[in-house]
């Protein structure tokens, strides 16, 4: 076989079991479903109240932007955490040592990234469909709205996660991300419609991809009058598809140089000295 | 002391076709400070080569400069006929190396990791049974749990298994027995009796147990101050040193014990002057571990000119 083949297949088998590793583990479950049912709650309390000027619900409105933030969290941040955690504890430099290992584990790491995300999306949207009246959800245009956005949302949020993940010397430093990242959420209107917010404020948002991830959701699976609130007053499909797209073209460009720049700085004696600090800061 | 003796096939020799390892006046450099300064040394197909020194002598640096994980600053390295900086991928299916581990993998179960990593290398050849290899490194018994409930022992033969499952005809062991009991001390010894003799694996490994170098390697290497300031078998090393043997006897009925740098001198000597009544002689060369201590103080005394120069001697 040919091995750069075989090298894929072999990454493809190894975030399959990654899955099953991870959703058989009692702490990674709870890490996916506590924010989940804490973010239910929220939006079930959110019911009564409405978006100003229209008689539409905020939980219903909040729900698909929840969807887009679940997107670029579980694939940007997520990847970012797992790419220091396993430079750290030596798994990259097992990669590393067995030919086409690094292909093989970036292929297993997409598969997993990808399939941790889905189920994220599974697990709000459907206990959401439910709870929550006015989701667009019996058209078949709106699954594929969905599926695009989804698809292009991971490709143009994995590389970011890839990047940081590559940059950052260990996983405690990412605190430093996640703060810009949830100011980003709160200016990337997906509790409070963004027109409700100054303009500058707007194109802030606007640049990245959380933003265009949650338009991209609510034009799937809200009725068409709710673009209303939007800028614009339009679902803006194209500057979705193109925002994003921009971002996952960089994002292409640059990750695997980063990534190769780290992967060539790993050995055995840099997990060594890391794993070192680390027991330091037990002890 | 005989310089012939010692005298192994000269680095300098001929290029090496056949060679697993050859290298050439290795040198690394950080910003300012010299961790190698000109390493020199080569090992044959099937050979297994022990390299000592004290920590910070550029053992693990040289080591993974070989494995293609650190670039040099200058010298010629080949491994397996390649450039380990420019090596590919084929190479590396040809390359296993036993790494330190901490807690990667360890929500993987033994079988399953093994059996995965093995795919890699099915383009390239045929990578171990896993069935078999499990056997091999005795985790029969473990193969179906977790990486993070295994012992430190167990965990350190599962590194050994992930380092030898491709088959590599070049094993790179750093410090393989740490935190070893003897009994798995001695079955590992075993493997790489195995690995060495039946798959003629040519073997590269770092250790602070020079009882275990002994039994293990054909040949050793000391690395101190960034240069090799002694390679030979276990035997030659304590002939070159002249460590003081010590000789014991036994004359009427009374036991004696003397220290000598010449010991069949003396022993010449104690037979000439007393014949017959010497009885329960004994004579015991230092081990390896004196003449590692002695080799190392030597050099660490400033003696740096003295073992550059037998080092020269010997490859005259």
């Amino acid at each position: 076989m040919n091995p750069t083949a075989a090298a894929i297949r072999a990454g493809i088998t190894r975030g399959r079991i990654e899955l099953r590793q991870t959703f058989t583990n009692f702490q990674d479950l709870w890490g996916y479903l506590f924010p989940t049912v804490a973010l239910l709650v929220v939006m079930t309390l959110m019911r009564g109240s409405t978006i100003p000027g229209t008689e539409f619900s905020r939980g219903t409105m909040t729900l698909p932007s929840v969807l887009g933030v679940s997107v670029a969290f579980g694939s940007l941040i997520n990847l970012a955490q797992i790419l220091t955690i396993e430079r750290e504890d030596g798994t990259l430099l097992r990669a590393k040592a067995v030919p086409g290992g690094m292909l093989g584990y970036l292929v297993g790491k997409i598969v997993m990234i990808s399939g941790t995300v889905l189920v994220n999306v599974a697990i709000v949207l459907i206990p959401g469909a439910f709870l929550f009246d006015g989701l667009d959800l019996g058209d078949a245009g709106a699954w594929l709205t969905l599926l695009w956005v989804l698809v292009l949302g991971l490709v143009a949020t994995m590389p970011i996660g890839a990047i940081i993940g590559s940059l950052f010397p260990n996983a405690r430093n990412l605190g430093a991300v996640m703060l810009p990242i949830m100011g980003l959420v709160a200016i990337s209107g997906i509790f409070y419609p963004i027109t409700g917010f100054p303009a500058w404020l707007q194109w802030i948002a606007q640049v990245f991809p959380i933003y265009w991830l949650g338009l991209g959701m609510r034009s799937a699976l809200l009725p068409d009058g709710m673009q209303a609130v939007e800028i614009g007053e339009s679902w803006r499909y194209w500057e979705t598809a193109g925002v994003l797209g921009v971002w996952a073209v960089i994002g292409l460009v640059v990750a695997p140089m980063v990534l190769r720049r780290m992967a060539r700085r790993e050995s055995g004696s840099s997990v060594a000295a890391r794993r070192e600090k680390a027991l330091q800061r037990i002890a | 002391m005989s310089v012939g003796e010692l005298s192994v096939p000269t680095p300098h020799a001929e290029p090496g076709a056949e060679r697993a390892l050859d290298v050439r006046d290795l040198r690394m450099r950080y910003g300012t400070v010299d961790v190698l300064r000109g390493v020199t040394f080569h090992a044959e197909r099937g050979e297994v080569l022990a390299l000592l020194g004290p920590n910070g002598a550029g053992k693990t640096t040289t080591i993974e400069i070989l494995e293609g994980f650190r670039m040099r600053s200058a010298g010629e390295v080949s491994v397996l006929g390649s450039d380990p900086a420019k090596g590919d991928e084929s190479w590396r299916a040809r390359i296993g190396v036993v790494l330190q581990s901490w807690r990667d993998h360890s929500k993987w179960r033994v079988r399953e990791l093994l059996q995965h990593l093995g795919t890699y290398y099915e383009p390239y050849g045929t990578p171990w049974d896993i069935d078999e290899l499990v056997a091999a490194v005795g985790l029969t018994e473990h193969a179906h749990k977790k990486a993070s409930r295994l012992s430190g022992g167990q965990r350190r033969r599962l590194d050994v298994a992930i380092g030898i499952v491709g088959r590599p005809r070049l094993l790179f062991l750093d410090e393989p027995t740490a935190g070893f009991d003897p009994h798995a001390r001695r079955e590992f010894h075993d493997l790489v009796h195995r690995l060495s003799d039946l798959d003629d694996t040519t073997i590269l490994l770092t250790t602070h147990d020079l009882d275990e170098a002994e039994k293990l390697a054909d040949r050793i290497l000391v690395l101190a101050g960034g240069t090799i300031i002694a390679d030979g078998s276990a035997d030659a090393l304590s002939r070159r040193m002249a460590t003081e043997a010590e000789v014991r006897w036994s004359r009427d009925g009374e036991r004696f014990v003397h220290p000598t740098r010449d010991a069949t001198g003396f022993v010449r000597q104690l037979f000439a002057q007393y014949g017959e009544e010497i009885a329960d002689l004994e004579v015991r060369r230092a081990s390896l571990e004196d003449t590692y201590l002695a080799l190392v103080r030597d050099f660490e005394a400033g003696d740096q000119e003295a073992a550059a120069r037998s080092f020269e001697e010997r490859n005259r």
